[in-house]
């Protein structure tokens, strides 16, 4: 894992003082509100409708023992006892108090953690595969490239100040386990003729608009990636639109422009800035390499284990993923057990997670944007043990990609954006569905609360997005999305519903999906071969149903 | 209509609501206000800026209590409904 340089660590420090003095003069009065709060924002503290809320980045999603430790320690002193992990890899703490935010920051930057850019018109923290340094699928680690954008990108002077929020996304192999066409930039790694480069997508996002991210160049070398963002920044920045928030995004842009267009721009003002130095010396790419070094595996480990317990079994052929190194394994820890909040986490869950990872995947965790945990480096012969100390925890449940594998935002429950609540929905739906889930196979739901979509309902097989009618609660659904290679925007199937009533019309969708599937078919295959009409005739009826109004997807 | 004042303190981020005399975490002890008369408040618990998002929200009174019109308000008062162990006791977001 990457740690701080005395650069960095000082760049940190010298942040939660300068925060610590913001806070000390806005408790005084010398600061007003409208002053203070771009400042609070910058150092990830909203306000949210019970209290304060603190985001942390979990930088492409790699966490240590030792840092999660700090994260229950934070979770017990400062909050309620508990932590939300976020479809951003990020991590949030739902109730703080200002007067501790400087104390929290300064207690996360014992770890090498901080807020600097979970919000503002930044570039946020940059996301990236859970499997990565693992997966036998990628053709390089793609951290060693996520952490270089995370330095250049920390404090840019030039992109503090954006048209709207920046998000990245890297990736390293044809699997997409990151959204990555979901984000402003979305890269994957390649190789041609020997050389290691990135194929780069711009122009993706969800909200209000949701659209998936073109390819702009299907080969930058990877030691110019940096030149290539700062060009493609630049014309954001030049032409992006800051008079109208709706339409800020650099998804507008290249909409607005055409991929041709945009992509002529960024080439251009390429010429001119990889001449500038920009770009990082090959013995910096080596020093930051050098800290994802692939952990001391052992050779020649057993790949089999005594699978006689139906319950292990069951857990391991639905959370272990194969791993690069023979005798090792890829571990899913789900968050979505049932009646739980998607993506939450307890104090003392965290600790026993802390214990296991050090025990057994050489203290090394993953965050997934799919809001749930993993340990990249697991012997086989442990899985057992592994899997024995899941379950003490309560964390043990086996649900990966399956119905109750629900991605849901915090929504009204929490957010002040929010229009509809997303987690007793995620629940009910959960209970409605596990009966089944087994059959159903891989299918994401995905819910937010509001149009900002941090519940990537658009990207979901099903989406839900809640909505206000009249002060009350409801609820679209949406078919068709993903937020795979495979992607897709999902499209509105009809008229919002009630809770109650997207719970029945999530199962109706279900049913129609066993009736109509074929041989190995997901919900999404059948949806994409058979179109809306079945599934809206099934949830609104024959009268309205005969109606053919996809918009989006297949 | 009845109205309700409310913001979330400074320090703390807590909802807070005004009970006739002063600042209260709990909605049981909220006080129904006329608009006029609620906003002279508003305005005059806004200077010092001790308090966020100070706010006159709509209220009906059902069963002897006063009840935020949107959930939005309700929710606030409740605290999250997926946690009812964090929740104020003896408070209803329906």
């Amino acid at each position: 894992m990457y740690r701080y340089d005395d650069i960095d660590r000082q760049i940190v420090l010298a942040r939660v003082e300068e925060f610590r003095d913001q806070v000390s003069r806005r408790l005084s009065g010398e600061l007003d509100e409208e002053h203070f709060r771009p400042l609070r924002l910058m150092n990830g503290l909203y306000l949210q409708l019970h209290a304060y809320m603190l985001r942390i980045a979990i930088p492409y999603g790699t966490l240590a023992a030792g840092q999660l430790r700090k994260l229950a320690e934070i979770a017990r002193r400062y909050d309620r006892g508990y932590g939300h992990f976020t479809t951003r890899q990020n991590i949030q703490f739902n109730c703080i108090r200002l007067e501790d935010a400087p104390e929290i920051l300064a207690a996360l930057a014992t770890v090498d953690m901080h807020s600097i850019q979970t919000s503002g018109n930044c570039i946020r923290n940059i996301s990236s595969d859970q499997y990565a340094g693992a997966t036998a699928d990628e053709i390089d680690d793609p951290r060693p490239w996520a952490e270089l954008m995370r330095q250049w990108s920390s404090f840019h002077p030039e992109f503090s100040w954006l048209p709207r929020k920046f998000k990245i996304a890297v990736i390293a192999s044809d699997a997409d386990r990151a959204a990555m066409r979901w984000h402003d930039i979305g890269v994957q790694l390649v190789r041609r003729d020997g050389k290691l480069g990135f194929r780069v997508y711009v122009g993706g996002g969800m909200g209000r608009t949701p659209l998936i991210a073109p390819l702009i160049n299907e080969f930058v070398p990877a030691e110019m990636i940096l030149s290539y963002f700062e060009a493609a920044l630049r014309v954001y920045n030049r032409y992006g639109r800051r008079d109208n928030l709706f339409k800020a995004r650099i998804k507008i842009l290249v909409h607005e422009i055409g991929v041709e267009r945009f992509s002529a721009e960024v080439a251009e003002e390429f010429q001119q800035i990889s001449r500038h130095g920009v770009d990082p010396v090959p013995a910096e790419i080596a020093r930051i390499r050098a800290s994802f070094a692939p952990p001391a595996f052992e050779q020649g480990l057993p790949e089999t284990i005594d699978r006689s317990d139906p319950a292990f079994t069951r857990w391991a052929e639905r959370q272990v993923r194969p791993h690069k190194i023979s005798g090792y394994a890829i571990v899913n820890i789900s968050l979505k057990a049932p009646g739980t909040i998607p993506g939450d986490a307890s104090a003392s869950q965290m600790e026993a997670l802390a214990e296991l990872a050090e025990a057994y995947s050489f203290g090394e965790l993953r965050v997934t944007h799919s809001q749930n945990l993993v340990f990249p480096h697991v012997r086989i012969i442990d899985l057992p043990a592994v899997w024995r100390g899941l379950e003490a925890a309560q964390l043990a449940h086996a649900n990966l990609g399956l119905a109750t594998d629900i991605i849901a935002c915090p929504g009204l429950d929490y957010c002040t954006l929010a229009n509809a609540r997303s987690l007793p929905l995620a629940r009910k739906l959960g209970e409605r569905l596990q009966p089944r889930e087994q059959d159903l196979g891989e299918l994401q739901i995905k819910i937010s609360g509001c149009i900002n979509a941090c519940g990537h309902h658009h990207a979901g097989h099903i989406g839900i997005l809640g909505v206000d009618r009249k002060g009350v609660e409801s609820y679209q659904l949406l078919l068709g999305g993903s937020a795979g290679e495979d992607a897709s925007a999902a499209a509105i199937l009809g008229p919002g519903l009630a809770e109650d009533a997207m719970v029945e019309a999530v199962a109706t969708v279900t049913d129609v999906y066993l009736a109509e599937r074929q041989a190995g078919e997901r919900l999404l295959d059948t949806w994409r071969r058979i179109g809306p009409t079945p599934f809206k005739t099934a949830v609104y009826g024959a009268v309205n149903g005969g109606v053919d109004d996809r918009s989006a997807g297949a | 209509m009845v109205k309700l004042l409310t913001g979330n303190r400074l320090h703390g981020g807590e909802v807070i609501w005004w009970d006739g005399v002063g600042w209260n975490t709990s909605l049981r002890h909220a006080a129904a206000l006329a608009a006029d008369a609620g906003e002279a408040i508003r305005q005059r618990e806004a200077v010092g800026e001790q308090i966020n998002d100070l706010a006159l929200i709509d209220a009906e009174e059902v069963d002897g209590r006063l009840r935020p019109l949107r959930i939005r308000e309700r929710i606030r008062g409740y605290g999250p409904t997926v946690r009812p162990d964090l929740a104020h006791a003896g408070q209803d977001y329906r």
